[in-house]
């Protein structure tokens, strides 16, 4: 356990990380079309961080499988509490139980941040919604989320809607069962 | 600016962050991961993809200077050539990177030029640059934030980043820097 909590310390200002990404959206803005693009754009870099993040999660809090959706809605808080450092609250399950609701009051990534009005159109945090399809995937979990909320856009929290889709099924490496 | 019309409060109205958020490490190896691989994407050659990267960090440092200033200083700046220089080096690198960097050197052969060094900067940790790119140093990123500050400050420079013991950010400042401030030490 003595490695866990070597891990754990490692913590970098905030602030870095919100102009980090804030200049990389600004840079984005520039190099595409539509805001649309850089909304895929941004799904997409989560994505990519989301496949690698989820080793890191599950070596880091040795946790097992879960049973249902609620026990990954759980995770993902925990995920968010260990890598964001806040603690958002799960909400609005459909009836089926498919389908969830991340509530942030606060974000790190959105500190400092102002959307100028031509830009009404861009999911500024739409990283996070990669992340979570990215680290799902990996588990076997095909997932959709999408942002219903957003406090750029004057709402009072940031909601990210979570939607399970199907159970993948492990692709087996030929000649190994 | 659009001030008018807006009916709601703008980000002005809120408080200032004392800035004591953290976020994992992880997080942001994983975003600067990114960063690079999208900046190496949009460029054909090695330099092109370093002024990238310094062009990011610029963007970066500039939003930091009042941010910095306002919050540790109490809104008072640097006047001396020195004096700034060791802001970058102690209480603006502890607050960003969480320590001081390691070394400032002035150079020995040219009065305009200071090395900042710093064994393992938190960008490089995780990065292992491919032995054909070996001259790529993506602490560039860092040199452009040094760059944006002192340049931004009253004390125009050009920063690069070199790979000697660990990470040296070379800091070049115009001739007329120090000319000024040899001015002010005669007085």
């Amino acid at each position: 356990m003595s490695r866990s909590t070597r891990f754990d310390t490692k913590k970098v200002n905030s602030e870095l990380v919100t102009l980090t990404y804030g200049t990389l959206v600004a840079q984005m803005v520039k190099d595409l079309d539509t805001a649309e693009d850089v909304n895929k754009q941004l799904e997409r870099i989560g994505y990519n961080m989301g496949i690698r993040l989820i080793e890191d999660f599950l070596s880091r809090t040795g946790t097992g499988r879960c049973l249902d959706l609620k026990d990954t809605a759980d995770k993902i808080l925990s995920a968010f509490r260990l890598y964001l450092g806040v603690q958002p609250n799960v909400v609005n399950w459909s009836g089926a139980g498919d389908e969830f609701s991340l509530i942030l009051e606060s974000n790190p990534l959105t500190e400092l941040v102002e959307l100028p009005d031509e830009l009404k159109q861009l999911k500024y945090c739409n990283m996070i919604c990669g992340v979570i399809r990215g680290a799902l995937e990996m588990v076997q979990l095909d997932v959709q989320s999408w942002i219903v909320q957003d406090q750029l856009k004057g709402d009072q929290n940031t909601e990210i809607r979570v939607k399970f889709i199907r159970r993948l099924e492990d692709a087996m490496p030929a000649g190994e069962d | 600016m659009s001030l008018g019309g807006r009916n709601r409060g703008s980000i002005l109205d809120k408080p200032l962050s004392r800035g004591k958020g953290e976020v994992s490490l992880n997080c942001f190896a994983l975003l600067f991961s990114e960063v690079v691989q999208y900046c190496q994407n949009k460029s054909q050659t090695l330099p092109e993809l370093q002024n990238r990267l310094h062009e990011l960090g610029r963007r970066v440092g500039v939003k930091l200077i009042d941010l910095y200033f306002v919050r540790e200083r109490n809104g008072k700046r640097e006047t001396k050539l020195l004096s700034i220089l060791l802001y970058v080096k102690t209480t603006f690198w502890k607050v960003l990177f969480g320590k001081e960097a390691d070394k400032l050197e002035h150079s020995n052969d040219d009065e305009n030029t200071y090395y900042l060094m710093e064994k393992e900067p938190i960008v490089n940790k995780f990065i292992s640059v491919p032995r054909d790119k070996s001259s790529l140093n993506c602490a560039v990123f860092i040199a452009g934030i040094i760059e944006a500050v002192l340049t931004g400050t009253g004390f125009p420079a050009k920063v690069s980043a070199h790979w000697h013991k660990g990470t040296t950010y070379m800091i070049k400042f115009e001739e007329s820097v120090v000319g000024r401030d040899n001015q002010m030490e005669d007085r």
